[in-house]
């Protein structure tokens, strides 16, 4: 098929690489060099800036706690729906689909799901108040109540993010093999067992992209943090936002984009190591 | 804990009721995720409905009563809503558009020819994913301005289009893929050409997917927030306005603002979900 003209598959593939170079790799390039540069000369001084600036560590600090704990969660949880659907005949259909409308919702729309149940007078007020836990309007999004709203932002990013863990895991727990599973039974395996040494080894691929893209994008974390907490909870792509937008500086804002990508790259490179995958399996 | 050791020695006095007992812990673990899903947009709709004086109700009893069209038919009039839906539906036209025109071509490259550099642009798309794409916006907002696409809906289409197209061409791949390659060689032998064998054969078969495809693109625009807040100052996206009225709206109008983000997505998440599992099972590969 390739013999005789050799030059179609390049030529198919070349309007998306030529896109990919102008609006990926330049301003890939543009940002590290705007993030390592003061007025065309090669300097530190926005990473000095950044580093300096008072909500830095909060920033970072924040971004790794709440992709440290909604990650796990979101995958645990997906595991958990993969399991149990796949124990359904009937009805696996809407299961599946109700369980991936948070798919199509964005971050900002999740916080503001979130914001009517978690404001002052919202229902999860409503409800402590009827059960008598609380006796007034108790505030969780304040910056007087830190862990609270932390556990808003990771309550919501949860409910938003763990859909497209499911759908991946899901389609990586359809391609197992049923033999596997009947073989381990056969052999006394319990549940247990099954599910740790042949499930989880065999949907490692699956489990691997889920967590890369998962990862990369909780380390993106902004808008729902934005519209539960305001400004009361900085994280880096906020702080970015900030730089760029209110205090109009360019370079201290790709300072902050290139920290975000040297860590989303480290996290994408532990992933691959840590969860070898056999290049056999591969497409 | 408790539950699980009853069952257990239920399961010890007869099996049968041992079983039913798990089905009914199976039953109920997923009702409560799908309630997990479902309550909180039955609430924020029931926020965007009430209005102002939906708000301060207190306590709430989370059952619609006082609820009309009013308060959200109210939002759409004020000033911004409507001309800020529009051009987040003209950027995600604009990002349907482009990934599959450039997207699609890529993906049969991938699914039929073997060709030296293959490898490294499967690469470069699958780098596009370990990097946050959307703070790419950031120096583009320069080079945005000086091209006049700065504040442009195209501009916002544009840089949309970064994160969809990697998407796009990986899953047209797997669409591609899975057409036999019997039936296009077949339709050469019958005297078509190429092009028209793919358009006559291959297209037919693979639109289905790449519909599916492209009801993705549109979401991934729709929801995007962060470039298009940085590229735009008065032609906003829903999004990009939302985010920057919302410190000075009203609650009730954030509600209708997240309900308004929420429909359009949920409808098509819907109308794709026959290929959800597919599309994903091809791009996580």
């Amino acid at each position: 098929m390739t013999q005789n003209r050799p030059w179609i598959p390049y030529l198919l593939i070349l309007p998306s690489v030529a896109f990919l170079a102008l609006l990926f790799v330049v301003p890939l390039v543009q940002t590290i060099w705007l993030a390592v540069s003061d007025n065309g000369v090669p300097s530190l001084a926005n990473a000095e800036r950044m580093v300096t600036d008072i909500n830095f560590t909060r920033s970072v600090k924040n971004t790794f706690l709440l992709t440290i704990v909604v990650v796990p969660v979101q995958i645990a949880i997906a595991l958990a729906m993969g399991t149990m659907v796949a124990k359904v005949g009937r009805g696996r259909e809407t299961i599946l689909w109700i369980w991936t409308i948070p798919l199509g919702i964005s971050d900002l729309a999740a916080g503001l799901v979130w914001l009517s149940i978690l404001q002052n007078t919202g229902y999860f007020n409503s409800l402590l108040f009827s059960l008598g836990v609380i006796g007034r309007q108790a505030s969780w999004l304040s910056y007087q109540t830190p862990v609270a709203l932390f556990i808003a932002i990771a309550v919501a990013e949860i409910w938003r993010g763990t859909a497209i863990v499911m759908v991946i895991i899901v389609a990586g727990l359809n391609q197992v093999p049923k033999e596997f599973k009947e073989a381990a039974e056969i052999f006394g395996a319990g549940p247990w067992t099954r599910f740790w040494r042949i499930t989880l080894p065999l949907i490692r691929p699956a489990l691997q992209s889920a967590l890369i893209l998962r990862t990369v994008l909780a380390f993106e974390v902004f808008a729902v943090v934005y519209a539960l907490g305001g400004r009361n909870f900085p994280v880096l792509v906020g702080e970015a936002y900030n730089w760029q937008n209110q205090n109009q500086n360019y370079s201290v804002a790709a300072a902050y984009a290139v920290l975000i990508m040297i860590i989303s790259l480290a996290a994408t490179l532990i992933y691959l190591k840590a969860l070898k995958v056999d290049p056999e399996r591969l497409p | 804990m408790s539950t699980k050791t009853m069952s257990a020695a239920e399961a010890a006095a007869k099996p049968a009721s041992f079983v039913s007992s798990r089905r009914w812990l199976l039953w109920s673990g997923i009702a409560a995720l799908c309630a997990w899903v479902l309550v909180p947009i039955y609430l924020v709709a029931l926020g965007a409905l009430g209005g102002r004086q939906g708000v301060y109700i207190w306590p709430k009893t989370g059952l619609p009563t006082g609820i009309s069209l009013e308060p959200f038919i109210l939002f759409l009039k004020t000033e911004g809503v409507v001309q800020s839906f529009l051009n987040s539906l003209g950027a995600a036209g604009i990002t349907v558009a482009l990934s599959i025109l450039l997207g699609a071509p890529a993906g049969y490259a991938l699914a039929r020819y073997d060709f030296r550099g293959k490898d490294s642009y499967r690469l470069l798309v699958l780098l596009t994913r370990a990097f946050p794409l959307a703070i790419l916006a950031l120096p583009l907002t320069v080079s945005f301005i000086r091209l006049g696409l700065y504040d442009t809906i195209v501009g916002v289409g544009l840089i949309h289009t970064v994160l969809a197209l990697p998407f796009a061409a990986l899953v047209t791949q797997g669409i591609f893929l899975g057409v036999p390659k019997e039936l296009e060689e077949a339709a050469w032998v019958f005297g078509c050409t190429r092009v028209q064998a793919f358009f006559k054969v291959v297209a037919p078969l693979a639109l289905p997917g790449i519909v599916a495809t492209a009801v993705f693109a549109f979401v991934i625009s729709w929801n995007e927030v962060f470039a298009a807040s940085v590229l735009t100052v008065r032609n906003r996206t829903l999004t990009a306005y939302l985010l920057t009225v919302l410190s000075e709206s009203p609650m009730h109008y954030r509600f209708a603002g997240g309900l308004m983000l929420i429909l359009p997505s949920v409808v098509f998440i819907f109308a794709v979900r026959r290929y959800l599992f597919a599309i994903w099972g091809i791009s996580s590969k």
